[in-house]
């Protein structure tokens, strides 16, 4: 008989396993739980990019595109960089389509992180990071960012981390689960920092669609960040595209090139019929885009205010499909006040500290829901902090 | 805001001005403003319940009655659009394009109730050149609303 915990890889054995598993089992098995715990659009992919698809399997054959992506693919993402944030990528060498934006984060991280490395990680942030940092024998320092700061990385924060060790930082706005964004001001004090080190920027930038009043402003932009950036981004969330598994990196072409060499062997290319859907969505859906933006707006009012009016102050977050309120008010930590959330009205909303230690005392609440149902929740929501304040008996 | 407001009170007409004025970011007095003015213009003529026919007891039969009439000097189409518009029993005409001229939807009891309204005064009106019956067997979506299908959320509760 094998023993097994001899033969797997220790790294492997150490990574935890994801703390919104747990918290996903409770909700799974209630009966007729209103959630709002989801990070996928509720909208269906827009037509035409079905059609598109459709068309392909009909008319194409699909075979294994380029490793690097379709080239009229390829691009279409390096035009549609430069039209909405002004960046420039050489499609035939600095852009690499990947499965989802997780593939290219899995990428940037594996080509860069040697042993030893610190990886400075912005808390907090999507799951994925520290366990793939870890998994490379590097070392995951988190900079936990703060409410009153709007969760915005400082420049202040920023520089108390930098070691001689640190290799890289990953920076993810629009944020999940803050719904926090950097403006162009934040980042150039963030590039101001950086310009004069060898410490790379690994930007995750899937949400940059789903910005609220203000557009989208990319480190890669800012002087002296070309560079120094990885960008990563997706079609799962602009387009509405989660199951399409379709992402991309775009890095100067030394770096691109390395990363290439991983996908090549670990993935082959990202899934063909994916891709030649992912074109139109990228060339002709800007229509689509804006009427998801506009309802995605409509809902975070809605709820920005109604977690105000409840007493969870909630700061107002303009990205994402995230708002974050602090629920310290109640007296309980994250994870109690989701359980009994879940327990008493069946409300599902996922604990803060999910996302890393700076998120206690606080819940993510997404609003891919429609207002019917986000009204819905509310009222419970409501009806649950009055009883455990002792506003309602 | 008017495209926005007018789409928001679409979707559901009992929001309150609080709310929408949440929703839009703006302020309720704006919204009641808007409103009225909407009202005034008559861009907004009522607002209704959307009533998914089959729950209810009344078993109305529904039918869509194409209508050739000969168009008049004029006033054209208009004179004998607005005469047919004035029985109770007509929910809805429309000048088309096409095939026939007017579009008429009749409510009534039975079967029987809308064919002796068609023979006995839509047929009979002068203007009137032909008409064609069609009954509505299942009515799946109304006024940008599924009927009756829900669709299930098919997501996880819970995804990072």
């Amino acid at each position: 008989m094998i023993n097994y915990d001899s033969v797997l890889s220790d790294k492997v054995k150490e990574m935890k396993p994801s703390g919104i598993r747990k918290f996903f089992d409770l909700a799974a098995n209630t009966e007729g739980v209103i959630s709002l715990g989801v990070g996928e659009p509720d909208f269906q992919t827009p037509w035409l990019v079905r059609k598109t698809a459709l068309d392909a399997l009909e008319r194409k054959r699909m075979i294994y595109s380029a490793n690097q992506g379709l080239g009229e693919l390829r691009s279409e993402i390096s035009k549609y960089l430069l039209r909405k944030y002004n960046l420039r990528y050489d499609p035939k060498s600095e852009v690499v389509v990947t499965v989802g934006g997780s593939e290219a984060i899995d990428l940037a991280i594996r080509a860069l992180v040697n042993p030893g490395d610190e990886v400075l990680i912005v808390e907090p942030c999507f799951v994925c990071y520290k366990p793939i940092v870890e998994l490379m024998h590097g070392v995951a320092v988190t900079i936990p960012t703060k409410q009153e700061n709007r969760f915005k990385l400082t420049a202040d924060e920023l520089r108390a981390h930098l070691t001689d060790k640190t290799k890289m930082l990953i920076l993810p706005y629009p944020n999940n689960p803050t719904g926090g964004i950097m403006t162009r001001e934040d980042l150039e004090a963030i590039a101001e920092v950086l310009r004069d080190t060898d410490v790379l920027v690994l930007s995750d930038e899937i949400y940059s669609e789903l910005t609220y009043g203000r557009k989208h402003c990319s480190i890669a932009e800012i002087e002296g960040m070309h560079e120094r950036t990885i960008y990563v981004s997706g079609f799962s969330k602009a387009f509405a595209m989660t199951g399409w598994r379709l992402g991309y990196l775009c890095a100067p072409e030394p770096i691109a090139a390395q990363m290439l060499k991983i996908h090549q062997y670990a993935i082959m290319c990202a899934p063909t019929m994916s891709q030649y859907a992912a074109i139109v969505a990228i060339r002709d859906c800007d229509k689509e885009v804006q009427k998801m933006v506009d309802e995605y707006n409509t809902r975070r009012r809605i709820l920005v205010d109604g977690f105000n009016r409840i007493g969870l102050t909630c700061f107002e977050p303009e990205g994402a499909f995230y708002v974050f309120p602090c629920i310290k008010s109640t007296g309980m930590t994250s994870e109690e006040f989701c359980a009994k959330l879940l327990e008493e009205e069946k409300v599902a909303v996922v604990p803060g500290n999910a996302f890393g230690a700076s998120g206690e005392g606080f819940v993510r609440v997404s609003y891919a829901y429609s207002l019917k149902h986000l009204m819905q929740a509310l009222e419970c929501i409501e009806r649950f902090v009055k009883r455990h304040t002792g506003g309602d008996k | 805001m008017r495209n926005k407001l007018i789409s928001l009170l679409r979707q559901n007409a009992r929001l309150s001005n609080e709310q929408l004025a949440i929703m839009l970011g703006t302020t309720e007095a704006a919204v009641a403003a808007e409103i009225r003015a909407l009202e005034k213009q008559g861009v907004i003529m009522g607002y209704s319940a959307i009533v998914n026919e089959e729950k209810i007891d009344e078993d109305k039969v529904t039918a869509i009655i194409e209508l050739r009439v000969t168009p008049q000097k004029d006033c054209g189409f208009d004179e004998i659009a607005k005469l047919v518009a004035q029985y109770d029993e007509v929910d809805k005409v429309s000048l088309m394009a096409g095939a026939y001229d007017l579009a008429v939807t009749v409510k009534g009891d039975n079967v029987k109730d809308i064919a002796m309204f068609v023979y006995q005064k839509l047929a009979t009106l002068s203007g009137v050149l032909s008409t064609a019956t069609h009954f509505v067997l299942k009515t799946y979506k109304d006024k940008g609303i599924l009927i009756e299908t829900e669709e299930k959320d098919e997501r996880e509760f819970i995804m990072p």
